[in-house]
């Protein structure tokens, strides 16, 4: 009797065993998190004229033709802008996930302008609980005008290379909220080497906020503004109503476009009233009000080539 | 006579638990392929995992779909971001049984052709399938499975804009190769 009652208790309490098996994937227990870091925050490189949050991947080169036609203000006369536009060309490489440099050459000011982009810290989508995103931007540029046309040079001026140089340093602080919304602040100053007057700061401070509401899976609306501090630039021609702007004669850059998605392409559709395509231009030497129709049609094209392929990541 | 039957019957109960044959796998490979003229598409995924419980046939797969590594970065992106929405359905799987396969196939050395009839779920559709397979048992003990079979993206709900249909095969290659342990 005793021996039955002993068998019964085991076998009782082996049903629940049994019964347990319904999922046999749960026997495997938990899995293990990996590391996954969020992934396009922007469908590319640039949120217009600004930096995004997102780098080329490693070992990827994207090729960007950047247009801005003439103002829409010209009116029919000028075909609303489209008898006029401005070109930059540029390639961009991905040297790590973290790490990528670019060039370009513009044909507004003959610009020739290069930089390093690096992210410091990247948000976590699973495995580790960084919040955001933190890259750093250093670009240069260069104008080659030839030095009767470089417009802050005057008479009999000495003519150095390097006062053709100019520096921007940013901060991209951002967060892809959602699948609908990032947000990103970039603080940044832009250095001139040499600026026209002594009233002007060679040290342009300047914070920028952008931010991109995908619409469609393929379709994305963004927006940045950069906001230059007052006093510190000055054009060379200031109509007379506008001496008391807070920078006279220049308008902080206020660009809204789409961004639509095709397989190895993204077009970058925009409105913006800056004329350059690099930060010492778009931040300090945007000329375009957008009150007065002073707005350039725009576009830019990103066509990525996998030229490298890294080692997949090693599976334990 | 009743008394002896039934703790024969309870003793039996045990026996049964003993003799269930588990075979697991935390590193199973599942690719997919995609060959049209325009473009040749494949993601490999190691981390897949499965459940084989040999005494009844009871299989489950699944695999995470951010696991899939393509040649390309970008494509990569757009796979999970545009077409299977990874965020939203992080999973795909099967769950089914293996007709006619038993606990003592997997212990004899050789090959056995195994039909596995479930359910696959995949970008939050669930579809009843019939899947074949091999199972090969080396002199080792070892117990490999292998498969491949194709689906329809749009079978899934998966959908390809008129742009880049070309550039994507109507069915996709899948492959499946399981090594299993015993658990």
């Amino acid at each position: 009797m005793f021996r039955s009652t002993f068998t019964l208790i085991a076998a009782l309490a082996c049903t629940p065993v049994l019964l347990a098996q319904d999922d046999l994937l749960d026997l495997l227990g938990e899995e293990e998190k990996t590391k996954e870091f969020t992934t396009a925050s922007f469908k590319t490189s640039r949120v217009i004229n600004g930096h995004s949050l997102e780098n080329t991947a490693h070992g990827v080169l994207d090729f960007k033709i950047n247009h801005r036609f003439g103002f829409l203000n010209g009116g029919l006369y000028e075909w609303f802008g489209l008898d006029q536009a401005w070109v930059r060309l540029g390639f961009e490489y991905g040297i790590t996930d973290r790490l990528q440099i670019g060039i370009g050459r513009s044909s507004f000011q003959k610009y020739v302008d290069g930089f390093a982009k690096y992210k410091i810290l990247r948000q976590c989508e699973s495995g580790c609980g960084m919040p955001l995103t933190l890259s750093l931007v250093a670009s240069s540029n260069v104008t080659t005008l030839r030095s009767s046309e470089v417009p802050w040079y005057s008479e009999g001026r000495e003519d150095y290379f390097t006062h053709r140089m100019a520096y921007s340093f940013q901060m991209l602080i951002g967060r892809k909220f959602s699948d609908a919304l990032t947000l990103q602040l970039m603080p940044g100053v832009v250095h001139r080497n040499l600026v026209r007057t002594v009233a002007e700061k060679n040290d342009v401070m300047n914070i920028g906020a952008a931010g991109r509401v995908k619409l469609t899976k393929r379709l994305a609306l963004n927006a940045e503004y950069f906001y230059v501090l007052p006093g510190q630039t000055m054009a060379a021609e200031v109509p007379t109503d506008r001496m008391d702007d807070p920078n006279p004669g220049y308008k902080n850059s206020l660009s809204i476009g789409f961004d639509i998605e095709t397989g190895g392409h993204v077009f970058q559709l925009h409105f913006t009233n800056s004329t350059a395509m690099n930060e010492r231009g778009y931040i300090t030497e945007t000329t375009g009000d957008w009150l007065k129709g002073d707005i350039h049609f725009g576009f830019n094209v990103s066509r990525v080539f996998t030229v490298y392929r890294p080692k997949p990541k090693v599976v334990e | 006579m009743t008394k002896h039957l039934i703790l024969a019957a309870l003793f039996a109960a045990p026996l049964t638990l003993a003799a269930q044959e588990r075979y697991a796998t935390r590193t199973g490979h599942i690719s997919f392929h995609s060959d049209t003229p325009m473009e040749k598409i494949e993601a490999h995924n190691h981390k897949s995992t499965s459940v084989l419980d040999a005494s009844t046939g009871a299989v489950e797969f699944a695999v995470l779909m951010k696991g899939f590594e393509f040649d390309k970065a970008l494509m990569q992106e757009h796979f999970n971001e545009n077409y299977v929405e990874s965020d939203k359905f992080p999973k795909a799987g099967f769950k089914g049984k293996f007709n006619g396969l038993t606990a003592d196939d997997l212990k004899k050395a050789g090959t056995k052709e195994v039909t596995a009839e479930g359910e696959m779920s995949m970008h939050g559709v669930t579809k009843p399938v019939t899947i074949k397979g091999t199972f090969t048992m080396e002199p080792t003990g070892a117990v490999k499975a292998s498969s491949t079979f194709t689906i329809k993206p749009e079978d899934y709900n998966i959908t390809i804009p008129g742009m880049v249909r070309d550039n994507i095969a109507k069915e996709i290659t899948i492959k499946v190769q399981m090594d299993y342990v015993k658990m």
